[in-house]
């Protein structure tokens, strides 16, 4: 009987504390400079949550390191979170929030094709900078880019070239598309199917089905009846699990090869080894590449340290490298006024985690690696060995859609 | 254009998919036919029997046994919600139990998040059941043949109940009037109570045997509650009959629809909602005059 009041003295005496406290950490944190924050959308919940989560345990990491490092000169960063609920309003609510409330310096964050835009028009429009890491074409074209824009992610016409490019050669020219209907997908397809020109491969279908559908049996049988050498499957997170599941029960693989644009390491750790059993897709980076690359084995070790041995995935990496580019460009401007740390950030070269990249200084498009693997069932070392890399496209500007395509002049 | 086999087999596509609502609906009917109460928490205990199956299919790695489980822990969890929430608001008109349900399933999913963690949870067809066999016009996932013959199992064990005991008697006689029911010396409130732990028992059994397809997480229900209501309503709200031949319907129309303009697979059952609503608004089965 005596335990909520001791709650109560608990909360009082804590709330007297705090009160007591606030008014000088609150001084003492103006004396050394404010800290830099940096505002994380992301949907944290809904289909895309489990990848969410990851690209905020990776950012934490990033926000540690520079801290301990010193900060800018003592002044430290922080990391503020929120749940855009993958929905473009929510995005825009909250980040507008974020620079009028909370008053960031950077935003760095998004995943989703139509929400970062979404983001992005806020952004623009405040002249904050804005470091998206998700996938889109659209962020790269003169029309939804700004001086403010970067472009940590790939986009769908770099994954969906270096993955068709290894694919139709190898597995077959007839293919069909099962695709969420909207602008991920529609960009994937595209890219896909432009790849595929220089091999003749021939669309048999485009089938688009909506976002976070959890059924896909409807659209197995005319698929099977197509008898296509390869499925793309151009959609993501659950979406793809799902598809994926279901296309393995109807017993599609025994004549079609599954393909995905963007292979995930979240989804295949969710589905299971057979489910995935031989599905070929892109990434943007897969732990396993440690063995060859010295920066992804330095990024990983530090994850399995902060996070109980575990590895990152390929989005969570991007929010590593995306809260880490703005904040090496915070140091080596040496202030945290937004048009200096453009300048620097578009001087950057990195090496944080999968080679070497930099920003295009055209669309501010980080020109960066593609990673192919295949999802293996049999051979592995431990639970994370999941995935065989079977090509890597080198960092080229030529993969890129050129400046001029794009809109830009030069 | 479209040869015959691909036609039959995207029957039978559809049948499976409707397969899946017929159970929704059967219990959010029996539950609305009898008590009035327009369960929208249905959705949630749908996927709290998905995670209670896939528990303890992960204790005991057995997959009857998980059939089993679900539908007793679901039901236990549906006895409890009649009892101590949704009794006090019986006679206090419709939406009352209909915000409370609705509140309730936003409680569950964040329980469900809270004990299981948001990733959703994997668990793959059961040895058994895996694979594809021929059926004739095509090769067809052997589970989803297994999920229409567990429905078809439940849905006749249901009638047999209403139709053959004395309990069903009592139920039956309890939604046609209530008050003579009552007048008779037999104790309403109990039989009530039985009606939510079975509708949530079917719920509960459900999500299970849609695990295997769908992906299990937190936010499962969520989707499968509109269209169950779609359900409900173009078969008639309370009705079994209407609940089996419009869950079936639907699913076929979505599977039909897919095949010709996957596009509008998703709008197709809603417009189908519409003109029901148009030209015959109790539904298929349904009674006018319950919603009042």
């Amino acid at each position: 009987m005596n335990k909520p009041n001791t709650t109560r003295r608990k909360i009082i005496a804590g709330a007297a504390a705090a009160a007591a406290v606030s008014p000088f950490s609150f001084n003492i944190a103006r004396a050394q400079g404010a800290p830099i924050r940096i505002g994380f959308p992301v949907p944290l919940t809904g289909p895309y949550g489990v990848e969410a989560q990851d690209q905020v345990r990776c950012a934490e990491l990033a926000i540690k390191e520079f801290n301990d490092a010193g900060g800018l000169k003592g002044r430290k960063a922080e990391l503020l979170v929120r749940d855009d609920k993958l929905n473009p309003g929510e995005a825009a609510t909250r980040t507008l929030e974020l620079i009028e409330k909370d008053k960031v310096n950077y935003i760095v964050g998004s995943l989703s094709a139509a929400v970062q835009l979404s983001i992005n028009n806020v952004t623009k429009e405040r002249k904050v900078l804005f470091n998206s890491i998700s996938q889109s074409d659209a962020i790269n074209e003169l029309k939804d880019w700004s001086l403010y824009t970067f472009h940590e992610a790939l986009n769908p016409h770099i994954t969906a070239s270096a993955v068709g490019r290894y694919v139709f050669p190898k597995y077959g020219k007839r293919v069909v598309f099962l695709t969420a209907d909207y602008a991920y997908g529609h960009e994937m397809v595209r890219g896909f199917q432009r790849a595929g020109k220089a091999f003749n491969i021939e669309t048999l279908a485009d089938i688009r089905h909506p976002i976070g559908a959890s059924d896909y049996s409807a659209f197995l049988p005319r698929i099977q009846s197509l008898k296509p050498d390869v499925l793309v499957m151009c959609n993501f997170g659950r979406d793809m699990l799902n598809a994926t599941k279901q296309a393995t029960d109807f017993g599609l693989k025994s004549t079609t090869r599954i393909v995905t644009p963007v292979l995930l390491f979240t989804a295949r750790m969710a589905g299971g080894a057979d489910v995935f059993d031989g599905v070929v897709g892109g990434t943007s980076y897969y732990w396993g590449m440690e063995s060859t690359t010295p920066a992804a084995k330095v990024f990983n070790d530090k994850y399995r340290k902060a996070y109980n041995g575990g590895v990152p995935s390929d989005y969570g990496a991007l929010g590593y490298s995306g809260v880490r580019t703005v904040l090496q460009s915070v140091k080596n401007a040496g202030t945290t006024e937004t048009d200096k740390v453009i300048a620097a950030m578009r001087d950057l070269k990195y090496d944080y985690f999968k080679g070497p990249q930099y920003y295009r200084n055209c669309d501010h498009q980080s020109v960066q690696s593609v990673l192919i693997i295949e999802s293996k069932s049999k051979g592995m070392k431990d639970k994370n060995d999941v995935f065989n890399i079977v090509g890597i496209d080198k960092p080229d500007e030529k993969n890129l859609r050129s400046c001029q395509e794009l809109g830009f002049r030069g | 254009m479209i040869d015959l086999n691909l036609f039959l087999l995207q029957v039978v596509t559809g049948i499976a998919l409707g397969s899946v609502y017929v159970l929704l609906a059967i219990g959010l009917s029996l539950i609305f036919g009898m008590l009035t109460v327009v369960n929208f928490a249905h959705g949630a205990y749908f996927m709290v029997g998905a995670y209670a199956g896939v528990w303890v299919l992960g204790q005991t790695g057995n997959f009857w046994l998980a059939i089993a489980a679900a539908p007793l822990i679901v039901g236990a969890i549906g006895l409890l919600t009649e009892r101590v929430l949704v009794r006090p608001l019986y006679g206090r008109g419709i939406d009352y139990p209909l915000l409370l349900t609705f509140g309730l399933s936003y409680v569950f999913i964040d329980l469900i998040r809270m004990i299981f963690g948001i990733d959703g949870l994997s668990i793959g067809t059961p040895a058994a059941l895996r694979g594809a066999v021929d059926i004739g016009v095509g090769h067809f996932p052997l589970y989803r043949l297994f999920l229409i013959g567990a429905t078809a199992a439940i849905v006749f064990a249901l009638w047999l109940f209403i139709e053959k005991t004395k309990y069903g008697l009592i139920i039956r006689a309890g939604a046609r009037d209530a008050e003579i029911v009552r007048v008779l010396g037999i104790d309403v409130s109990r039989v009530w109570l039985i009606i939510f732990g079975l509708g949530t028992a079917i719920a509960g059994v459900s999500g299970i045997l849609a695990a295997p397809i769908r992906a299990v997480n937190p936010e499962m229900g969520i989707p499968v509650l509109a269209e169950s209501f779609v359900v409900t309503v173009v078969g008639g709200m309370g009705s079994l009959p209407g609940a089996v031949v419009a869950g079936l319907l639907v699913g076929m129309v979505y599977s039909i629809t897919s095949l010709y303009f996957p596009d509008l697979a998703e709008l197709s059952i809603f417009v189908l909602m519409a003109l029901v609503l148009m030209f015959r608004p109790q539904g298929f089965f349904g009674r006018t005059g319950l919603m009042s």
